[in-house]
C-alpha cells in the first residue's frame, strides 16, 4: 500500500487503473474532466493497457461501454450533471443487457441555471435505471467503492451496473491522503472479468433481441431480481474486501452514534463528515441524537433502516436536492421504507445545500434542534429560511 | 457476360421476417456472404430489428447486438475497442442500420465513429423513409416522394425538402473507403465487401434498399427497380479508395428518370415539370461524377 495526496477525481482514476479497465470512454464535463484526463495519462504510459476511446457525446461514452461490455470487456466511464441526463437511455440498457459497467459521478446541480455545484438531482433522476447507487463521503471511500464496485457489477449473481458518486468540488477538486492498495492485492481481490455475455464472433446469437408481453416481463424481473441479491452478495464483497485490503467498507447504511438516541440523521455524501462532528458536539451536551449515511441509494437498505428506528422519535433526511412536487427523494424513500415499520418515527425532509451551497456544522446543529423540539415539520428548507430570517 | 462470384455461404436463414421483396433484406444477405460468419452486427432500432425476428429466435448466422436507434457508430466503436482489448482475431464488426438511424437522429454518432477512425463497416441501407414505424419522411426521403407524413393534397405534394447527401457527408470525414451498393448488382456488391474487407479503418456502405410497401411496387419487381435505378443515374455506383472514385458501372446513355418514377406509386402525383427538374439534377451529379473520377484519376484534385 502507498499514501498518496489524491482528489475524489483521482481517486477514481486510480481506482479505474488498479481495476485493470481494458475499454474505457468518456466525454469531458466539468467537474469530472480530472478524472479522464488521468486515466488518459495513465494510457499514454502504458500503466494502463487499455482502449480508451474518446467520443462526441456522454450517450456514446456510455453505449461505447455497453457495447464494449456485451462483448466481455472490463469498462469504465465517468460523467456529471448534463452528461448523466444526456445517458438516461443508455443506463436502461446497460442495466437490461446486464452489462456490469462501472462509471463514476461527480453529483453536479442541473441546469438551468448553469450551475457547477454539488447537488444530487443529476443521479436522483436515474433512480429507476436499474443501477446501483453508492455515495461516497470522503476519497478514500471513492477508490475503495470503486473496486468495490467491480466485484459486485461482475458477480455471478448480480451482473448489473454500478456507479459511484462523489460531491462535486467538496471531494471532486479537494485533496486529502488516500492509500493506495498495491496491485497485487487488487488482483486477488478483483481477478480479471469472466465475461458471462452471449455475444461472441462465430456464434449465432442476438443480445437485445424484441420481445412480446410474454417474455419482456421476464427480462425486467431478472434485473429486479439481480438488483435484490445486490443486498446478500454486499456484505460478502466487503468481507473479501477488509481481509485483503484491511478496510471495513461499512455496507449500505454506517451508523454513528445511534445507541439510545431519540433523533436520527439521515445524511449522504461529504454533508456525513459534517454532521458526525455536530452529533460529538451535542451528544458532549447530553442530547440523544445519532447519525445515519445513506451509502447505497439502490437497492435502497429497508430492513437496515427499520432496525435502526426501533427506538426512536424523529428521523430527519437531508437531501442535497429535491423532487418538484414532493420532499427531497432520500426523504420520500426513508419515508416508504418506514411505511411498514413496527415503529414509525415523525420525519422531517430537510433540503440543504442546493446547487454546492455550504452545510455548515451550525445548520446541521439546528436540523438536530428541530427534530429535538419536538415540532419538526414535514418539510424545512434549512439554509434558505435561515436566510429569510437573516434579512428579515 | 460476368462471372458469378458470389458466395454460397448463407448466413441470413429463410423464416425471417421481411416482406415480400425486401430490399434490406436482400442487402442483409448479400452482406453476409460476403463478410462471413466472425460478423459482429450492430443494429438499431430499424426494419432488421424485426426482420431478425424475436427472442427467443434469429434468423442471422452471425452474433448480433442491438442498440438504440442513434447509436450505431458508438456501439460499433465499443465493440472495435473490446474486440481489440481481448485480442479477438478476424473479427469483423459492422453496424447495420437505416437511413432515418443514420442521417437524421444517429448523424453524430456516425460521425464520430468515421472521425475517430473506428477499424469497422457502417452500412446505411436507405429505404428511404422511416419504414418500420409506418412510412413517414426521413432526411434520406427523395423530394416529392409521398409519404404518410408528406402527404398528397392541394397544399403539399410530397416531400418538399431533397434528400440529403449522405456520400458527402461521410466523404467529408476522408473514410478508408466508402461505396454505393445496389442488391440489384451482386457482383459488384460483393466485389465491394471484398474490397472493404482487404483495408483498415473507417469504412462506409450506402445500399440502395427499396421497399415495395413503403414505395408502393410489385413485390417482384424489386430486382428491376434496382437496375432501373443505377441505369438512370438516380443511385450511381463507385467507390471511394484514399479519396479516388470510381464510377463501377457505366452503360452509355442514362435511362430516362420518368421510368423509375412511373414504376412507384409513391411518385404517382408528380408531373412533366417535377419530372424534368429531376432529370436535370440526376445528370448534373452524373457530371459530377464523371468529372471527379477523371479529376481523381489524373491526381489533379
Amino acid at each position: 500500500m502507498t499514501m498518496k495526496v489524491l482528489s475524489g477525481n483521482y481517486a477514481q482514476s486510480y481506482a479505474a487503473l488498479l481495476a485493470r479497465a481494458q475499454v474505457i470512454s468518456a466525454y469531458p464535463i466539468t467537474p469530472q474532466t480530472s478524472i479522464v484526463e488521468k486515466i488518459a495519462e495513465f494510457v499514454a504510459s502504458g500503466e494502463l493497457d487499455a482502449q480508451y476511446v474518446k467520443v462526441e457525446s456522454e450517450h456514446s461514452a456510455l453505449q461505447v461501454c455497453v457495447s464494449a461490455a456485451a462483448l466481455g470487456a472490463r469498462t469504465y466511464t465517468a460523467t456529471s450533471s448534463q452528461g448523466l441526463l444526456l445517458m438516461h437511455e443508455l443506463l436502461h440498457w446497460a442495466s437490461g443487457m446486464r452489462a456490469p459497467i462501472v462509471m463514476g459521478v461527480v453529483n453536479r446541480a442541473v441546469a438551468p441555471p448553469w450551475n457547477i455545484g454539488a447537488d444530487h438531482a443529476d443521479t436522483m433522476s436515474q433512480r429507476d435505471t436499474g443501477w446501483v447507487q453508492f455515495y461516497a463521503e470522503s476519497n478514500q471511500e471513492v477508490l475503495d467503492t470503486v473496486l468495490e464496485a467491480y466485484r459486485l457489477a461482475e458477480h455471478r449473481d448480480v451482473r448489473l451496473p454500478v456507479m459511484v458518486t462523489e460531491d462535486a468540488f467538496y471531494l471532486s477538486h479537494t485533496v486529502e491522503p488516500v492509500d493506495v492498495p498495491d496491485p497485487a492485492t487488487v488482483d486477488a481481490f478483483l481477478p480479471r472479468r469472466e465475461p458471462h455475455a452471449v455475444l461472441a464472433p462465430g456464434r449465432a446469437t442476438r443480445l437485445g433481441s424484441f420481445t412480446g408481453p410474454d417474455h419482456y416481463v421476464d427480462f425486467r424481473q431478472d434485473v429486479g431480481a439481480a438488483m435484490e441479491r445486490v443486498r446478500e452478495v454486499l456484505p460478502r464483497v466487503e468481507q473479501e474486501y477488509l481481509a485483503l485490503v484491511g478496510r471495513d467498507l461499512g455496507g449500505p447504511l454506517p451508523t454513528y452514534r445511534t445507541e439510545g438516541a431519540d433523533v436520527i440523521l439521515v445524511t449522504m455524501g461529504t454533508l456525513t463528515t459534517t454532521a458526525r462532528g455536530v452529533v460529538d458536539d451535542l451528544r458532549a451536551e447530553g442530547r440523544k441524537v445519532g447519525l445515519a449515511k445513506l451509502r447505497v441509494f439502490r437497492p435502497f437498505p429497508d430492513d437496515e433502516l427499520r432496525g435502526l428506528v426501533r427506538d426512536v422519535a424523529r428521523i430527519g433526511v437531508v437531501d442535497r436536492s429535491f423532487t418538484f412536487g414532493r420532499m427531497g427523494p432520500a426523504a420520500t424513500e426513508v419515508s416508504a421504507a418506514l411505511y411498514t415499520a413496527a415503529n414509525r418515527p415523525e420525519l422531517t425532509s430537510f433540503l440543504a445545500g442546493i446547487g454546492g451551497r455550504d452545510v455548515t456544522p451550525h445548520e446541521v446543529r439546528r436540523m438536530f434542534e428541530t427534530l429535538l423540539s419536538g415540532e419538526a415539520p414535514a418539510t424545512h428548507w434549512e439554509d434558505i429560511e435561515e436566510e429569510v430570517k437573516a434579512d428579515g | 457476360m460476368a462471372k458469378l462470384t458470389i458466395p454460397a455461404q448463407e448466413l441470413m436463414y429463410s423464416g425471417h421476417a421481411a416482406c415480400p421483396g425486401c430490399g434490406p433484406a436482400l442487402a442483409m444477405r448479400l452482406l453476409l456472404k460476403g463478410l462471413g460468419p466472425r460478423t459482429i452486427l450492430s443494429i438499431p432500432a430499424c426494419c432488421w430489428t424485426v426482420i431478425a425476428t424475436p427472442y427467443p429466435t434469429t434468423a442471422l448466422g452471425v452474433a448480433v447486438l442491438d442498440n438504440p436507434i442513434e447509436a450505431t457508430g458508438a456501439s460499433v466503436s465499443g465493440l472495435r475497442a473490446a474486440a481489440d482489448a481481448m485480442h479477438l482475431k478476424d473479427v469483423e464488426v459492422v453496424g447495420f442500420a437505416g437511413d432515418g438511424g443514420t442521417v437524421d437522429i444517429g448523424l453524430q454518432s456516425l460521425s464520430g465513429m468515421l472521425e475517430r477512425r473506428t477499424n469497422a463497416i457502417y452500412v446505411m441501407y436507405d429505404n428511404e423513409a422511416y419504414m418500420n414505424t409506418g412510412v413517414q419522411r426521413s432526411g434520406a426521403t427523395p423530394r416529392g416522394a409521398w409519404t404518410t407524413t408528406t402527404p398528397v393534397g392541394e397544399g403539399v405534394r410530397g416531400k418538399p425538402e431533397p434528400k440529403k447527401d449522405v456520400m458527402a457527408i461521410v466523404l467529408a470525414h476522408r473514410p478508408a473507403y466508402a461505396a454505393t451498393l445496389n442488391p440489384s448488382f451482386p457482383e459488384d456488391f460483393d466485389r465491394k465487401v471484398e474490397r472493404a474487407r482487404s483495408i483498415e479503418g473507417p469504412r462506409f456502405f450506402h445500399i440502395f434498399a427499396p421497399c415495395p410497401p413503403g414505395w408502393k411496387f410489385d413485390s417482384a419487381e424489386t430486382i428491376a427497380l434496382g437496375r432501373l435505378a443505377t441505369d438512370s443515374g438516380i443511385f450511381p455506383l463507385y467507390e471511394v479508395v484514399d479519396g479516388r472514385l470510381r464510377i463501377t458501372r457505366k452503360t452509355g446513355e442514362l435511362k430516362p428518370v420518368t421510368e423509375y418514377l412511373a414504376a412507384q406509386g409513391r411518385f404517382r402525383h408528380l408531373g412533366a415539370e417535377d419530372a424534368a427538374r429531376l432529370q436535370s439534377e440526376v445528370r448534373a451529379e452524373w457530371d459530377r461524377l464523371l468529372r471527379r473520377e477523371r479529376d481523381d484519376l489524373s491526381g489533379s484534385h
